[in-house]
């Protein structure tokens, strides 16, 4: 290519970065700038890219005269408690499915791998009729067991990748040494998975964090509200204050934004793995 | 330390034999090496005696106690592996102290284990080193050392040396054998790399295809090797091979294609009319320019290697390898002459595979 | 020992039992069933009652067709646009790792907060894109386009195509970085063109993650309820109600869980026939190579 042949191919590639970075961002930026415009100017300078005067009062109101406080505490216990769960749960199973194998081993893949391709919302009934005789209903244990069972198999799957990455070698040869399965499992394999199992964590999070529909469906009162829940009773509640369900959404996507930027680097595997999940 | 017994040991994957039933008794000290081509069972065999492999049928004893049903872990038995495994989140001493630390040894005795071998494999500067931290040849140390801390019954070597460059590999292979003089532990080894098992072994085991094909010092397996696989596998630039026809007339000869007939040192054990190949180590083949004292061929490569000379030579429609010490001894296109020296010819029935003389 | 792997998967699969197909044979069941919740007579067997609703259902075949609508254009954006960010970012160039971050980062926002982001972009009130279009002249008055009889269902499609370019990117980005690089410098000193590299080497390479890729994310669309709940909740007119949406709709709002479950099992079994339909073009492309 000649010099300004290639000139303009560069610039034509940095404009086309730039464009999908804008359109990647201006959401988030409107999500943003409502969140601290004041009501006074939020009609009459609705279009404008960035208001002539901002306020915090939409996060004071939210996070000292509204129940937001309480959904993000009840967000954080389901998310965290399933992320650890689910965590755990798929690093013993992941293992299991790169190590060894057993009889059986074709119909369980097959088995999570169903669980991965039916609509969930078919089960939002017979699990509604399942946990409300048990008290689970309305009830973040409820939730936290859901989610546990529903994001299990993708994690499986991802912590599967992450054992399979260790060669074999290492856990045979801590058993020549002298240790069981289970220490070498413990001692050697798992302080040289623990990226991936941030990973997992992370992945796991953001899954708990964003369900919508089983919150809606299993959750009915104040005390049990996730976060998705109490910000779409906000739109019906009150006749949508903009700048208040802002804010709020601001405080959504602080610990979405945190784990993805920590996660970051394991996209690509966390997506083959769960290719079904989003 | 511990003598080995391997009685009748198979090993089947589904319909897929890997191992057809092998028998070797390994004595209590012995250096034994295992040598194949790739996919020939060595490793597995080695695997199961370490307790990495099931066995799919037979008995596998050291010292004299069948460890058939018995973990790794129950085996006492120390393995340096061809990746060397070592535990990258853990330093050199704690690789080499790792299997102590399971025994629960005193802290005393482990310091000392550990110094004593780091010093025996120079390894005393690296010990707070992390594996990613160390060169190929380092981290193969180290496998080692982590190895001879434990005193084990038994040393077994999964191709230890084949992801080292060749000039630390012969370096490496030198501090193996010293450390076998010095230790005097039993030793088994897998390698394909035929030089490693020629200086390497007491003993050497051939495997083919599952089966074992000879077992023998080195020097027995190349000067005598027991069949067709064993006398092409020992041994660079490998032994030359003809096919002919065994004749009793003269006291025993071989009559090769174009009609040559080449003499034997004496009348072999076989029938007249036999198919037998006539097997010729190339360092063994005489060249001369002196027409009349062998067979003409005429040189088509010539390979110098600097200690010696490696000739590809063309005659009676086969192609025969030479080598010689001397250099300058024929240009490509030269005419020379051939001779097989009649004690230094191998002859194999060609059908069986097996020696006949 | 032989347990030990069982023992490892266990618990991951007693949960996967219990909460999901436990629950899934049950609903099936409940298809065949009259299940309200509010009634505590229901719950007797009606046989094929509910298949016979549905098939007269002039919302249910209306919901099919939108999901059609919706599926195909978003999965068909969303990987269009997904190639051109994963072509534009597999060049090596100075600050690429944060615009990879930040081209990206719309998949860490959970679904309902994208639904409510952009459910606010279209608003004319507070929102800039309704201006816009009528400056563009697309529109006759600054309106909202997800209350438009004919065009709302682009709403949710324009938001699920944001939130969901990244995860094509990514995947794409992947398979394009295990593209051996030496390929491409064989192929340009054979003189191959850029865009015949592209077509001879890149596309091959590639085939077999898009089309798996694209397989799987259309039956997971075809299932993604949450933006259309959020921004629509399948108005105006059902309009934008997709079947994933009106089961959720049948189930949380009228508390039909029989009928719900019903429709379930429709769509369970056209996203089946799909997979196989697909699965069997895949073999006799395959064949015909």
């Amino acid at each position: 290519m000649t010099r300004p042949k290639r000139l303009v191919a560069t610039v034509a590639h940095r404009a086309a970065i730039l464009c999908y970075v804008v359109f990647a961002l201006f959401p988030l930026f409107w999500l943003l700038k409502v969140s601290v415009t004041p009501n006074d100017l939020l009609y009459s300078e609705g279009v404008r890219l960035w208001p002539s005067r901002t306020v915090f009062d939409h996060f004071d109101f939210v996070l000292r005269h509204s129940d937001f406080p309480l959904f993000f505490r009840n967000s954080m216990i389901v998310s965290l408690s399933t992320a650890f769960i689910v965590t755990i749960l798929a690093s013993l199973g992941g293992y299991a499915m790169s190590r060894f194998t057993f009889r059986g081993k074709f119909w369980i893949v097959g088995l999570m791998l169903l669980t991965q391709m039916f609509p969930l919302v078919m089960l939002i009934a017979p699990i509604f009729k399942i946990l409300s005789p048990l008290g689970l209903t309305n009830s973040l244990s409820g939730l936290i067991l859901v989610y546990v069972a529903f994001n299990v198999p993708f994690a499986t799957f991802l912590m599967q990748s992450f054992f399979d990455g260790i060669p074999k070698d290492l856990e045979e040869a801590a058993m020549i040494d002298g240790a069981t399965r289970f220490m070498a499992f413990r001692q050697i394999i798992l302080p040289l998975t623990l990226p991936g199992m941030a990973a997992t964590l992370g992945f796991v999070f953001t899954a708990a964090w964003s369900e919508l529909l089983f919150a809606l469906m299993l959750i009915s009162g104040v005390d049990a509200s996730t976060f998705p829940v109490g910000l779409l009773s906000f739109v019906s509640k009150f006749s949508v204050d903009f700048g208040q369900m802002m804010a709020a959404g601001v405080l959504a996507l602080i610990p979405a934004c945190l784990f993805f930027f920590f996660i970051q680097r394991y996209l690509v595997q966390g997506l083959t793995a769960g290719a079904v999940k989003g | 330390m511990a003598s080995i017994d391997i009685t009748d040991v198979r090993k089947a994957y589904g319909a897929v034999k890997i191992l057809h039933g092998v028998d070797l008794t390994i004595q209590d000290g012995e250096f034994v090496v295992l040598v194949g081509p790739s996919g020939c069972g060595k490793s597995t065999l080695l695997r199961m005696i370490a307790g990495l492999e099931d066995i799919s049928a037979g008995e596998i004893k050291i010292g004299g106690k069948r460890v058939n049903e018995l973990d790794p872990k129950d085996r006492d038995i120390a393995m340096v592996f061809q990746s060397y495994a070592l535990y990258p989140h853990m330093t050199v001493a704690g690789n080499m102290s790792y299997s102590l630390r399971l025994r629960k040894t005193a802290k005393e005795k482990i310091a000392k284990a550990i110094s004593g071998a780091a010093e025996k494999l120079s390894l005393t500067p690296l010990m707070e080193r992390r594996p990613k931290a160390l060169s190929g040849g380092q981290r193969q140390r180290v496998a080692m050392g982590r190895a001879i801390v434990r005193k084990p019954k038994a040393f077994l070597f999964d191709e230890p040396l084949s992801n080292l460059d060749a000039r630390l590999r012969e370096h490496m292979r030198g501090e193996i054998k010293k450390l076998h003089q010095d230790l005097g532990a039993t030793s088994i080894y897998v390698t394909h790399d035929q030089i490693e098992a020629m200086t390497l072994a007491d003993r050497i085991v051939a495997m083919n295809a599952g089966i074992v094909q000879q077992v023998g010092s080195p020097l027995d397996l190349y000067d005598r090797p027991a069949n067709l696989f064993v006398a092409g596998f020992m041994g660079s630039p490998a032994m030359n091979m003809f096919e002919g026809v065994y004749r009793v007339a003269n006291g025993g000869s071989v009559e090769l294609a174009q009609g040559i007939v080449v003499p034997l040192a004496g009348p072999a054990s076989t029938a007249d009319g036999t198919k037998v190949t006539l097997g010729i180590r190339p360092e063994h083949v005489v060249v001369g320019k002196d027409l009349a004292g062998g067979l003409a061929a005429e040189i088509d490569l010539v390979e110098p290697t600097g200690f010696g000379t490696i000739l590809h030579s063309r005659a009676f429609g086969r192609d025969v390898k030479a080598f010689s010490l001397e250099r300058g001894l024929a240009e490509r296109g030269d005419t020379v002459s051939v001779s097989f020296p009649v004690e230094r010819i191998h002859l194999f029935d060609t059908a069986s595979g097996s020696r006949i003389g | 020992m032989a347990s030990e792997p069982y023992l490892y998967s266990a618990p991951a699969l007693i949960l996967i039992v219990t909460v999901m197909l436990v629950p899934l044979v049950i609903g099936i069941s409940y298809a065949f069933r009259d299940m309200t919740l509010l009634d505590p007579f229901s719950g007797g067997f009606i046989g094929l009652d509910h298949f016979r609703a549905i098939a007269k259902d002039k919302t249910f075949w209306l919901a099919l067709k939108n999901t059609v609508y919706w599926t195909g254009y978003s999965v068909a954006l969303q990987f269009l646009f997904g190639l051109i960010l994963a072509l534009l970012l597999d060049k090596p160039f100075y600050g690429r790792g944060l615009a990879q971050a930040l081209c990206f980062l719309p998949w860490a926002v959970p679904s309902f907060l994208s639904g409510l982001n952009w459910a606010m972009l279209f608003n004319p009130v507070v929102g800039p894109i309704p201006h816009w279009l009528y400056g563009l002249g697309l529109m006759s008055a600054p309106d909202n386009l997800l209350s438009s009889p004919t065009h709302a269902m682009w709403g949710p499609i324009i938001a699920n195509v944001w939130w969901g370019i990244p995860f094509f990117a990514i995947t794409l980005l992947a398979a394009l970085q295990s593209i051996p690089r030496d390929l491409y410098e064989a192929a340009a000193i054979d003189g191959a063109t850029p865009f015949q590299r592209f077509r001879s080497i890149t596309l091959p390479f590639l085939a077999p993650t898009i089309a798996i890729t694209v397989m799987l994310r259309t039956v997971w669309i075809a299932n993604f309820a949450d933006l259309i709940v959020v921004m629509t909740n399948g108005g105006p007119a059902d309009r934008t109600q997709i079947v994933a949406s009106y089961i959720f709709t049948q189930a949380f709002r009228r508390l039909d869980f029989g009928y719900a479950s019903a429709i379930a099992m429709v769509l369970l079994a056209l996203l089946l026939v799909y997979s196989m339909l697909i699965v069997l073009l895949r073999q006799t492309l395959l064949r015909e190579r």
